[in-house]
């Protein structure tokens, strides 16, 4: 009993996290003590404190820093055997586990467990908001509702998916046995329990949750009750597992791609997930400067953002936007990638103008850094930064079209096999488009002086993240589903989800464009009468939107239990991941490949993307032109 | 080295022909002029009460003229490629015909988006900067925001205790140019008129503008629009906007008696502070210029 206690793992996790709570006791007592403050027990310096230090100490429990730790004191360290490596029951993804496949497993699945919650989120708002006067929640908790939607989805959902996906996809596809650091890679995952239960916790704090939006607005949000504390340190514990991630990916991508394997031979999932790293890395320290900015300010009074005291109010903005802009589209470039395999291989056409493409991704990474302050144009600031945002707000649109256009030119004339992953592809396209479209409108500033911060804006971000996004996961679910499980999902189920979810989904977002219009604001519990039909109507279809996910979680749960044996290559892909078993073996490749050719040469003749050495695995049966390589 | 096996018989997908392209352009351009007919046909906005909310309109019908056909073309090729070549009984080892790009069809498509994108702003700019030109006689409103209520004051007109006079409603003249000056005491909250098609953030520290003209007489709508606590919703008010002999008169109710409305304010436009060097706490900023 005491040694399984004392060895690295949940139980000795949960068991630490008291131990923290005391060391921030031990921190907070003296000081206050030395200090003469009064009281010396205060209830929120404690919880302040323990919230930094429980989760670090949850974290040495569960053994994520084991390793380490023997180094640094001298210790034998248990040599990397990858004896931690494969999982072999359910009971291996609640572990400390370096393998990368497990580790995306881990992410997927925490991931859509937050996908459902902040989904229920959105429709226990549109109960609130069914009728004007709505008496379901009060307004704090109505407040509270979207601020913790829009975060959990946001920082624990669409950003770690992504990241989740490629952990399991990317080192297979580049010909990599793993991760370039399993062990951060396993501390990455790690950090977004103690975020999302973190963030979800904040409704239990005194004065309830987070109610100052995913944005956490300054001065709002440094005179909030301490629920805020909630949201400034959960995005930290979140944004410290996106950076280590990307820093993962971009370390992985640049040293560990396969012989043969240049820049332009790498599938474009690689290139979209290699920007979005380079976007991560670069951006996320401003979002957790904003919060520490926000903390200190909350808990040592530094009033950065009191006016009164000379303080600056929009400088919050100005940061906390330079990491949420990039944020847009460290949402949205690995969508991008999912897309472009997808769209290839079920079409059976190379990607039309692959260097564009990727040469693409990066000028959005650029651009993306130049057109923070458009969420700004009616916050204050200065006029004459107007005009420039505008200038690149609108520019970035064109590296956009060209994918878009891209994707069609690769449509054309192919062989369009329009299964479920293809059908989520092209919906992407098209709901996607109008997302693009509504944001080039929002981009005139004359217009956005009217509907900023409307449901205008609300059906915008839910075209470009939900359409867009949310749109490209269920792809990417969908195609790499039989590698991830080793089944097959059902297709009719998959077909009935995506169809449902494409009618809702447009039920629900397309008539927030015309109540916004109408000059309905957005984050309010309560609306005039005029708009009570369009409401109703609204709130009606989203719960369908979300009982069609119901579709998904049965067809998921049934088909990962019992589904038909998936074979190493059902969509007689190119890429990498499919020429190994499915699911693939522990270390991915038995003997490592060696890249010939581009990853999306379908109809080519005699094209092939790799060999492998000893000829166990054969390579691309794909189309006619499958390539055995034999010495 | 390598070879190949199991040569493929099957041809490829056959080019387009030139009719079937024309069919499908006929087809986009019919959609088109469908999408836009349904765009500008939708009473989309609520009545406009000042004279700069009629150019913004005008600007979103011609957003809409524009961005319908890119929808429309998107849509169309998506549509047609499902219906057209999705894959057949029999095609399953079929591959699609090996075409990696066009340098041609690349160019078109990033230069023909940017034309369009370049000339959407040039006009939008156009736009931003005639809302905001300084007109004479412009009347001067100061507008604050504090959880969860707006106060205006009119400092060009006194009362009998020589203060500014005070509301919490807003009461213009018609036809006559105003400029809000916003101010927060506490959070941050937005002072939108959707009447206006116009908004700008109270900030606490600073001050932050815009000018607008009222052209219609009536009642409409002030609202908070930036989340600032939970009686934000409730953040409310109305706008009046009334003749010049009606205004004359709210004003002598509220204890104005110096000269008639009309001349008393001879307002020159207030300057932009040009620099952020003399923008100090409480510093004027020029929200709509």
């Amino acid at each position: 009993m005491i040694a399984r206690l004392r060895a690295p793992g949940l139980h000795r996790g949960i068991l630490a996290i008291p131990l923290g709570i005391g060391f921030a006791y031990a921190i907070d007592l003296p000081i206050r003590a030395a200090s003469h403050y009064h009281p010396v027990l205060d209830g929120t310096a404690i919880l302040q404190i323990s919230m930094i230090t429980a989760p670090f100490a949850f974290l040495f429990g569960l053994g994520a820093f084991d390793y380490w730790f023997y180094w640094a004191a001298g210790r034998p360290t248990r040599a990397e055997d990858h004896s931690s490596h494969g999982a072999r029951s359910w009971k291996d993804y609640f572990r400390v586990n370096t393998d990368h496949k497990v580790i995306g497993v881990q992410y997927v699945c925490h991931s859509f467990l937050y996908f459902f919650i902040g989904g229920l989120f959105a429709m226990l708002m549109r109960v609130q908001l069914a009728q004007p006067g709505g008496k379901f929640v009060d307004a704090n908790t109505y407040n509270g509702l979207f601020s913790v939607h829009a975060t959990l989805l946001i920082f624990l959902f669409v950003i770690p998916v992504f990241a989740g996906l490629a952990n399991f996809v990317l080192p297979l596809m580049i010909g990599a046995p793993d991760m370039a650091f399993p062990r951060l890679n396993a501390l990455s995952f790690w950090l977004l329990p103690i975020a999302g239960l973190m963030l979800l916790g904040s409704f239990f704090a005194p004065g309830g949750s987070f109610a100052s939006g995913w944005t956490a607005y300054a001065p709002l949000s440094t005179s909030a009750p301490i629920g805020q504390v909630f949201f400034t340190l959960g995005v930290q514990f979140a944004g410290a597992s996106s950076i280590a991630t990307a820093l993962n990916f971009l370390v992985t991508i640049i040293t560990m791609r396969a012989p043969g394997m240049s820049f332009f031979r790498m599938p474009l999932l690689v290139w979209a997930n290699f920007s979005t790293s380079l976007l991560v890395v670069i951006a996320t320290p401003f979002i957790a400067a904003s919060q520490f900015f926000v903390l200190l300010d909350r808990a040592l009074g530094f009033n950065f953002f009191n006016a009164g005291s000379g303080g600056d109010v929009l400088m919050y903005q100005h940061v906390f936007w330079f990491y949420s802009h990039p944020a847009v589209y460290i949402m949205m470039l690995p969508g991008f990638g999912i897309i472009s395999e997808v769209i290839a291989v079920k079409a059976r056409k190379p990607i039309f103008g692959y260097r564009m493409m990727a040469f693409s991704l990066l000028a959005i990474v650029i651009l993306g850094f130049t057109v923070w302050a458009h969420h700004m144009f009616t916050s204050g600031m200065p006029a004459w930064l107007r005009d420039p945002m505008m200038i690149t707000t609108a520019i970035i649109a064109v590296p956009t079209g060209v994918k878009i256009f891209s994707w069609l030119a690769t449509l054309w004339r192919g062989v369009l096999h329009m299964d479920t992953p293809m059908l989520w592809a092209m919906g992407f396209i098209t709901m996607f488009t109008l997302g693009g479209i509504s944001g080039v409108m929002l981009a005139m500033v004359p217009f956005d002086l009217d509907v900023s911060k409307t449901y205008f804006v609300v059906a915008h971000i839910h075209y470009v993240l939900f359409g867009g996004s949310v749109f490209t996961i269920f792809a990417g679910v969908y195609y790499w589903f039989p590698k991830m499980t080793g089944r097959m999902y059902d297709e009719r189920l998959g077909r009935w989800h995506f169809w449902t979810t494409l009618v809702f989904f447009n039920l629900t977002f397309a008539p927030m464009h015309v109540i916004g219009i109408e000059g309905m604001p957005r984050r309010v519990a309560d609306y005039s009468s005029q708009f009570a039909t369009w409401n109703l109507f609204i709130s009606i279809a989203s719960w369908a939107l979300g009982l069609s996910t119901l579709i998904f979680v049965y067809n998921m749960v049934v088909s990962w239990r019992g589904g038909p044996r998936a074979v190493a290559n059902p969509w007689r892909a190119l890429t990498l991941e499919w020429q190994v078993s499915s699911p693939p073996p522990i270390f991915n490749f038995d003997s490592l490949p060696t890249i010939v050719g581009g990853p999306y040469e379908y109809g080519v003749p005699g094209a092939v993307h790799a060999v492998f050495r000893d000829g166990a695995h054969v390579p691309a049966p794909a189309g006619s032109r499958a390539m055995v390589h034999q010495e | 080295m390598a070879e190949t096996h199991g040569a493929q018989d099957t041809p490829h997908r056959p080019p387009v022909s030139r009719n079937t392209v024309l069919r499908l352009l006929g087809i986009g351009v019919v959609a088109a002029a469908i999408g836009i007919a349904i765009g500008l046909s939708i009473p989309w906005f609520p009545r406009a009460a000042a004279k700069q909310a009629h150019t913004i309109d005008t600007m979103y019908y011609v957003l809409i003229i524009c961005t319908v056909p890119v929808f429309v073309l998107v849509t169309t090729i998506v549509l047609f490629s499902g219906f057209r070549w999705r894959m057949r009984p029999g095609e399953e080892r079929l591959d699609g015909p090996p075409i990696h790009g066009s340098t041609r069809l690349e160019v078109i498509w990033t230069a023909l988006p940017s034309a369009l994108i370049a000339a959407l702003v040039v006009y939008a700019a156009v736009v931003l900067h005639d809302i905001g030109v300084a007109q004479p006689n412009t009347l001067r409103i100061n507008v604050t925001g504090q959880q969860f209520e707006w106060t205006f004051s009119y400092p060009t007109y006194h009362d009998a205790q020589g203060k500014p006079i005070v509301t919490y409603q807003l009461y213009l003249p018609n036809n006559r140019p105003v400029i809000f000056e916003i101010h927060s005491v506490d959070v941050i909250h937005t002072f939108w008129v959707p009447a206006f098609r116009l908004q700008e953030d109270a900030v606490p520290g600073i001050t932050t503008s815009f000018r607008a003209t009222p052209d219609r007489l009536g009642s409409y709508p002030v609202i908070c629009n930036q989340l600032c606590g939970y009686g934000h919703s409730t953040m409310r008010t109305t706008l009046h906007i009334i003749t010049t002999s009606a205004f004359s008169t709210f004003l002598a109710e509220h204890g104005y008696s110096g000269p008639s409305a009309q001349t008393a304010s001879v307002h020159s436009p207030v300057t932009t502070s040009s620099t952020l060097a003399d923008a100090g706490p409480t510093a004027s900023k020029e929200g709509s210029q």
